[in-house]
This record gives structure tokens, C-alpha cells and sequence, in this order.
């Protein structure tokens, strides 16, 4: 998985949330890790760190990404976006998740949030087939998945 | 019995981390677990539940239960907010650090609600019995023509109004009064309602701080390479490409702990950064002694202890005699089935944030049971318990994984030998390949048919015992495991022998959410469908007729089986799956009916199975937990074991290879995902009774009528999980 050429301590600059962070940083690091330990916003969740689960979903230029997968030297120069802001866009999504209880840990839900928002943001009134393709990706295993579904259409209904 | 003391005046506050003033009650409950089964150091029990009414009128209490997503925060304090006619606006939830003070914190076995139901109601009660007498002092006036509302106490003939807040000065002067009426339930206001989780709002917007994310000035991570095979130890290591990875600090070694919760020991990686620990741990050259675990391979493991439940074992329950029974009969059935290891996998995985300082250790992590930490970290430092403190975060799902403080003792050592606050984070392969794993299990039932009733039910179960982990050679289950779905069958069977075969460990091995019931509800209820069709009658009414007749079954437990209520949930849940429609084919349903943690459960699966591929299409669970404290959150339990249950069924297997797990992260350890997602509807019955466990029991009855539906749809019998080996899903 690893080789032995490690790259070196760069100065970068992240925008996140429409705020810059000046960050010290190797060229590979995934962004999950400069988001959550360098630049100390730990809304954005480690879950399995192989793009398999989904929790690190974070939007690069608009669009959801596995932030664990993706090299930090990718996301300079974009606009990443991560759950701390997502209420100036989709904070009646987050208000559906409340309404329906979705959460039991919460841990995964940034995540599925993140995932949902982009989802709606594409196609504003999902099929179940539609909501299933897009949220796949994220793994809860506390099992709110009824409930995420509920609220994502909740949600659409209330944007109207 | 549960005494209620009035704090108000005392200097005990501060340990609690309340500030001073106010009226603050507390009240003492003991309570028993699994785990202090096993662990012989007993703890004393206090007063451990705590509540603080301040004179601004908010009101705090103290959580000494750990959140995991079960919603104990919200429905603990819900019952106390309803019975003291609080504002539920007004209610605030602080946690609790690990202390004995609280009595047992160890949040498993699906009994916070249990134990605490009544003695919150009475918290409550007393609470507002001493307003009412502060506001009738007030105002001269009688008690009786007081009555509390909504953070008030109204004196209606007169118009006169108190906030709860301008009452606390004089309440917290009275004496407890000897018994404070309780409500009537049908004036509940939150309880048996459905109440939004306290802490939703910090779960929607990411604030909600989990082990993870706890941040202290000048903290370091770390990453522990743990040998492959359980118990095996360093050799000798190489860190030279470690060292080069930027932002790597240091490598040390820190050695296993010989202690059932203690660390499995390795080689650290420590860095600035998760990823650089990660990175580096990696790159770490490591040589092994395996030890005598590296024998271990499930596969010739899986056949020895299925001969063993093949073979007499020890017996545990004998009633009547099969044997005669058996020679009597007119058919007799043989099966059997083999389940095998699972780990929890939370999302969040083990991690633990210590700062060492001196003599003194803070901890923070995702911990069900704190204290144990506490005393862990305690005797592994070589300091008091008392200069131990920890802080208890969210968990970031829990499933029993975190009731086993390993992680914390490791952060905690890990902080004294480098000086400096750690955090300690496990990959999520570290998580899957060094847990405390759910045991491998074999069981043979033989059972015998004479005129369509079953006249003998034979039960052996092999498994490697939890008690392994706490009694070295332990190769026998323990008592705490039959009692979950082994001997405590509901049946009415005349000749009923339950035996117990012998299995070594050679992982550690733990509880995992809903235990033993999860290999015992599915032979049972697999083989009780087995019957069925021998016997070609209907799996319900073969069922109904082999709980039998209304009874209360006796036992030594605290709680008794009716299988009045076990029979009415299964009606229920067969009713609202419209058992007995006519399906086309392909199609089936199948049912599972489970007592578990004093909860009567049962869910109808139905499901297709078209061109080979399973789908489930609707899960129908009924169940009777007597009363309940938060309508909302006992769905949410049900709905998610669920899913949960699911996951088991269609992928959960761990395997050992010379000893190492196989199996390491979501791609060959998958859950269930949105995409296969059912149908899911939960009926909870209407009850006075006790409120028991809803964490847990929803899971053990899900594999079962899994199973039983695919037989009604392909006349194919599976008797071994996950159905992934079957190319089913």
C-alpha cells in the first residue's frame, strides 16, 4: 500500500467553508486527515478509510467526494465543504433529520447528510431508486437507513 | 430499594461537577450485570443517579449511562422530567465521569431503562412533592390545594404562580418527604411518548464531540501495530522507514497486559498527525512470537466443536427423558447448525484520547463502562483511582465492543511513557482483526414428533465461552450465556435436555449486542420450523401449540416468560404481515419469536428468491417490552436491530487463517447498505408491565425468520450463516 518514497512537509492553502487555512502538509494526505487534524474541523468522520463507508463525505467544487481517497494536493484551489456549513444551504434537510429522529449514534450522519444534500441538490424530487443509488455508498450500523430515506423525501417536499 | 437523599446542602457537588446551590437529589439503585458476574473486584454501591434543579429554573441530570445511539440520555431523562411536571426545554443532560459513586455505569444488557425506570419516576415525584411544600409554605396555604404544571406550582382558587427556580431556595431546606405521590399514567406528558432525542441538533450539524474528536493543546496520535494472532508478542521490529514518514515523532513498544480488558501490546507509532501514525505503522518491520494461538483455523475448528455437540455433553437442564421420548416417538429430526464469529465494527472505531500528568490521568474516550477504565488505567499506572479521571464522549455506536476498555488502558500508558497527551486511534482494520468477537458456535437438536406434537426437544451448544476471556482454559459456557435463549426455551415440552460442549478460545472473545441469543434464538427457532414441516403443519400454529398454554414459566430470574405475551406478539407480528396470504412463487415468509433481556419479540420475514438471489422485502416485528419510556427511541431500536440483524444474516463472518483474522475492513466485513433495505414496521405492545430491555432483543429473532421464509420460497434449508457463502446475496 505504502512506498518508500514519502513525499515532504508542504505549505498549502485548504478553502473550507469559504474560509482559507494555511496548512503544513504532505502532498498524499488524504484530505479527511487535514480537515479533521490540521485544520481541526471533526464534524467530517473517519469510518474505514478505503472509501468504503462513506462517513468522510465531504463536497469538493459542489460535488460529494470520500475525503479519506482523496490526496490533499487535489483539493487546492476548490472550494471544499464540509457539515459545519451545511445548514447555510440545507438546513431544512438538517431540520427533516431532526423531525424524523433520524440519528441513533450520529456518528455516520454528517456523512449521509453530506450525501443526501448533494443528491438533492441534482435532482430535487428522488425516486426511491434514485435516493437507494446515492446513499449506498454510506454505511450506518446503528440501521436508520428507513428513517434517512424518510426525511431525504421529507425534505424534498418541504423545499417546495 | 431506592432511597432518595436531598444533597442540597452538602459538599459532595463538586465531585459530581455541578456547581453549588440549588436543590439536588439523589437516589440509590443497585443493579447487577454480565460483567460483574465476572469481574470479582465489587464495587460498592452509592447513591447514583443525580439531579439538579438550580434557582434559574434549569434543571440538570446527571447521565451515568453512556450514549450510544440507544437514546438513554432523552428517555432516562424523560421519565424524571414528567413525574416532577418539568419543561422539557428546561432539561439538561451532563455526563457522567467513570466513578463508583454512580454505582454500576457498565451500559450493556439492555437494563438502563430497567433499572432506572421506577427510581427516576420517584426522583421526579419527590422533586416536585418538595416544591409543592415550598410553594404551600410560600404562601401559607395547604399542600392539597397546590398542584404542580409545566415549571410551575399554581395555587388555582387564589391565581397564585411559582416558577419552579423561585422555589428551589426553600425546597432544598426541606426533608425528602417518606413517599411523594406518583402520577397516574394517563397524565404522562413524555413518558411512553415520542420525544426528539436531547442531542439531535448536535448529531445533524457535526458538534456532537465522539472520542474521535477530542482535541487537547499540544496532543500526539498514535497508531499500534498488535500482533496478527491473539496473545502473540514482539520479536523484534525494524523503524527506520517509519521514522522517515514527516510528521512520525517516535516508535516505542509497549508490552500486552495480562489482564482480561488489558491491552494486546505492540509496536506505536506516534506522530502529529492520524494519517502520519497510520503511514508509519505501515511501514513498521515487525518479527512475531505468534504463540499456541496461531494453531487456529476455523475451518478444522468449526468440525471439532460441531463433533463435540454431536457427542453427550454436560448437561445444564434435564427435564423428563428424551432418550425414552425419543424411542416412543413416531419421527424423530436431527440438525445442525453452525454460526460463526462477528465483531461489532462501530462506525467510530476503538480510540482513546489520555493525558498523563505527574500522578494524575485524564481520559477521554467512547467507553460504555467507564469505571472499569477507570480501575484499569488505575492498577496499569500504578496510581489511585481517584487520580484517575474519565471523561465519557459520545459513542460512536457501541454493540458491547466498548464495554471493554482496552483502548483506554493503552492511551493511558501510552501518555506516561512519552509525556505528553495521546490520542490512540485504531484503523477500522485494527478494529476487525483485534476485538473481542462474538463466539463461533455449533448446536445439534434432535427432536421427536408423535400425533403432530413434539414430544422431546435435545439441545447441544458448543461455543467458546466469554468467560474465557476472564478465566484462562475456561472451555465451558457459563451461566449468564445458557440463561440467553438455552435453557430458558418456552416450550411446553415434556422431555426437554439441554448440554453444553466443550470449546476452547483462541481469540479473545466478548459480548456483542443481543449475545448468545443471537446463536441460540436461531437454532431454536430454525429447528422448531424444521418440526413444523415435519409434522406438515403451519409454522404458526405448530408454533402457538408448542408455546402452549397461557403460563407463567417459573425460574430463579427477577422476571418470569408469560407466554401469554410471547404468543400475543407473535400474533401480532404474523397478523400485520398478513401470514397466510398467497404468495406467487418464489416468494415466502417465515416467522422467529424470541425472549430475550425480558423483551418478547417476533418478526415475519417475507422474501423473494428469484434466479438465485435473495431479496427481503418486508420485516413485520412485534414486540412487548412492558412500559416505555420513549415511544421513538424503542422504534428506532427495533427498526435498527433490524438492519443490524440483516448484516449478520447476508455477510457476518469473521475467520481465522494460523490464527490471524481474515476478514479487515467494509469490503470483506460488509454491512447492509440502504439498497437492501426492506420494508420495516414495528408494533409495540400496549403494557404496564416492567419496562425491559429494547437495545438488544430485536436482533436475535431477524436470522431465523430469514432463513424459515427462504425455505417457504425454495424449499432450500440453511442452516449455517451468512448466506453470502450460499451466493444468496
Amino acid at each position: 500500500m505504502f512506498t518508500k518514497s514519502i513525499s515532504k512537509f508542504l505549505m498549502m492553502v485548504l478553502t473550507i467553508n469559504n474560509k482559507n487555512y494555511d496548512i503544513e502538509a504532505t502532498t498524499d494526505m488524504p484530505l479527511l486527515w487535514a480537515i479533521r487534524d490540521l485544520v481541526g474541523l471533526t464534524g467530517t468522520k473517519y469510518g474505514c478509510g478505503k472509501g468504503l463507508c462513506g462517513a468522510c463525505t465531504v463536497w469538493l467544487d459542489g460535488e460529494p467526494i470520500r475525503s479519506c481517497q482523496v490526496p490533499v494536493l487535489v483539493a487546492i484551489g476548490k472550494n471544499i465543504t464540509t457539515i459545519e456549513s451545511l445548514e447555510t444551504t440545507f438546513s431544512h434537510l438538517q431540520k427533516a433529520w431532526e423531525d424524523l429522529n433520524v440519528p441513533q449514534c450520529g456518528y455516520c450522519q454528517p456523512g449521509q447528510l453530506m450525501s443526501a444534500a448533494a443528491l438533492l441538490k441534482h435532482n430535487p424530487n428522488p425516486s426511491d431508486e434514485a435516493i437507494n443509488n446515492a446513499m449506498s455508498g454510506n454505511i450506518c450500523r446503528c440501521g436508520t437507513y428507513k428513517r434517512i430515506k424518510q426525511a431525504i423525501k421529507m425534505a424534498a417536499i418541504n423545499a417546495k | 430499594m431506592t432511597q432518595i437523599i436531598n444533597l442540597s446542602r452538602r459538599s459532595f457537588l463538586k465531585g459530581l461537577g455541578l456547581a453549588s446551590g440549588g436543590l439536588v437529589l439523589a437516589c440509590s439503585q443497585p443493579t447487577k450485570s454480565l460483567a460483574s458476574q465476572l469481574l470479582t473486584d465489587a464495587k460498592t454501591f452509592n447513591p447514583n443517579l443525580f439531579i439538579q434543579l438550580k434557582s434559574n429554573g434549569d434543571l440538570i441530570l446527571i447521565a451515568a449511562r453512556s450514549e450510544m445511539g440507544q437514546g438513554v440520555r432523552t428517555s432516562l431523562t424523560s421519565i424524571i422530567a414528567d413525574e416532577m411536571e418539568a419543561d422539557w426545554q428546561r432539561v439538561s443532560v451532563k455526563q457522567a465521569t467513570g466513578d463508583v459513586k454512580y454505582g454500576n455505569q457498565n451500559t450493556d444488557g439492555s437494563r438502563s431503562i430497567r433499572t432506572f425506570f421506577d427510581s427516576m419516576r420517584k426522583m421526579g415525584a419527590t422533586a416536585r412533592a418538595m416544591l409543592i411544600t415550598a410553594a404551600a409554605k410560600t404562601w401559607s396555604v395547604p399542600e392539597l390545594e397546590c398542584k404542580a404544571e409545566n415549571h410551575f406550582v399554581l395555587h388555582p382558587s387564589s391565581g397564585k404562580k411559582l416558577g419552579y427556580g423561585e422555589l428551589v431556595a426553600k425546597a432544598a431546606l426541606l426533608d425528602v418527604p417518606v413517599e411523594a405521590p406518583l402520577k397516574n399514567s394517563k397524565d404522562f406528558k413524555y413518558i411512553g411518548k415520542d420525544l426528539p432525542s436531547i442531542d439531535v441538533q448536535d448529531y445533524v450539524t457535526g458538534k456532537a464531540k465522539f472520542g474521535l474528536d477530542i482535541r487537547l493543546p499540544n496532543m500526539v496520535f498514535a497508531a499500534i501495530a498488535r500482533c496478527p494472532v491473539t496473545f502473540g508478542t514482539v520479536k523484534s521490529f525494524k523503524s527506520e522507514t517509519t521514522m522517515e514518514v514527516p510528521g512520525v515523532l517516535q516508535v516505542i513498544e509497549i508490552p500486552r497486559v495480562d489482564r482480561p480488558f488489558g491491552p494486546l501490546g505492540g509496536v506505536v507509532v506516534i506522530a502529529t498527525n492520524t494519517w502520519a501514525a497510520f503511514q508509519g505503522k505501515e511501514l513498521l518491520e515487525i518479527e512475531w512470537n505468534y504463540g499456541k494461538n496461531k494453531s487456529y483455523n476455523s475451518a478444522p475448528y468449526m468440525k471439532t466443536i460441531t463433533e463435540h455437540s454431536q457427542k453427550e455433553a454436560v448437561v445444564m437442564l434435564n427435564n423428563g427423558s428424551v432418550a425414552d421420548a425419543f424411542a416412543k416417538a413416531e419421527k424423530v429430526i436431527e440438525a445442525s447448525y453452525q454460526l460463526p464469529h462477528l465483531v461489532h465494527a462501530p462506525m467510530e472505531v476503538p480510540n482513546a484520547t489520555a493525558d498523563f500528568k505527574g500522578t494524575l490521568c485524564t481520559v477521554y474516550a467512547p467507553l460504555q463502562d467507564p469505571q472499569t477504565a477507570r480501575t484499569e488505567v488505575a492498577i496499569n499506572l500504578g496510581i489511585k483511582e481517584e487520580n484517575v479521571t474519565v471523561n465519557v464522549t459520545f459513542l460512536g455506536g457501541g454493540f458491547g465492543r466498548k464495554s471493554k476498555p482496552d483502548f483506554a488502558v493503552e492511551a493511558a500508558m501510552i501518555s506516561k511513557k512519552i509525556n505528553k497527551p495521546v490520542q490512540v486511534v485504531w484503523t477500522r482494520e485494527d478494529d476487525i482483526q483485534h476485538s473481542y468477537y462474538h463466539s463461533v458456535s455449533a448446536q445439534y437438536l434432535k427432536g421427536s414428533l408423535k400425533g403432530g406434537k413434539v414430544t422431546a426437544w435435545l439441545q447441544r451448544s458448543t461455543f467458546p465461552s466469554i468467560a474465557s476471556t476472564f478465566i484462562k482454559g475456561k472451555d465451558h459456557g457459563m451461566a449468564g450465556e445458557f440463561d440467553m435463549g438455552l435453557i430458558n426455551n418456552p416450550y411446553a415440552i415434556e422431555n426437554i435436555r439441554c448440554e453444553n460442549g466443550q470449546a476452547e478460545a483462541h481469540v479473545r472473545i466478548g459480548w456483542l449486542r443481543s449475545v448468545s441469543n443471537i446463536y441460540h434464538a436461531f437454532a431454536s427457532n430454525v429447528f422448531a420450523d424444521e418440526l413444523a414441516i415435519a409434522a406438515k403443519k403451519d409454522p404458526l400454529q405448530f408454533r402457538l401449540e408448542l408455546i402452549g398454554a397461557d403460563r407463567v414459566i417459573p425460574s430463579n430470574s427477577e422476571f418470569q416468560i408469560d407466554t401469554k405475551r410471547l404468543k400475543n406478539v407473535l400474533n401480532i407480528a404474523t397478523k400485520n404481515a398478513n401470514w397466510g396470504k398467497s404468495l406467487p412463487k418464489g416468494y415466502g415468509m417465515g416467522l422467529a419469536v424470541h425472549y430475550s433481556f425480558y423483551t418478547y419479540v417476533a418478526s415475519v420475514i417475507e422474501v423473494s428468491v428469484i434466479n438465485g438471489k435473495l431479496k427481503v422485502l418486508n420485516i413485520q416485528t412485534a414486540l412487548d417490552c412492558g412500559r416505555v419510556a420513549n415511544r421513538n427511541t424503542v422504534l428506532s431500536q427495533f427498526e435498527g436491530a433490524a438492519i443490524f440483524g440483516l448484516s449478520l444474516s447476508f455477510y457476518g463472518k469473521i475467520t481465522a487463517k494460523d490464527g490471524a483474522i481474515e476478514q479487515g475492513n467494509f469490503d470483506d466485513y460488509k454491512m447492509v447498505r440502504m439498497f437492501e433495505t426492506p420494508n420495516i414496521n414495528v408494533e409495540i405492545v400496549d403494557s404496564e408491565a416492567t419496562a425491559t430491555g429494547v437495545g438488544e432483543p430485536g436482533v436475535p429473532v431477524i436470522a431465523p425468520a430469514l432463513v424459515n421464509a427462504i425455505y417457504q420460497a425454495t424449499g432450500k434449508r440453511y442452516r449455517s450463516l451468512p448466506l453470502a457463502d450460499f451466493n444468496l446475496v
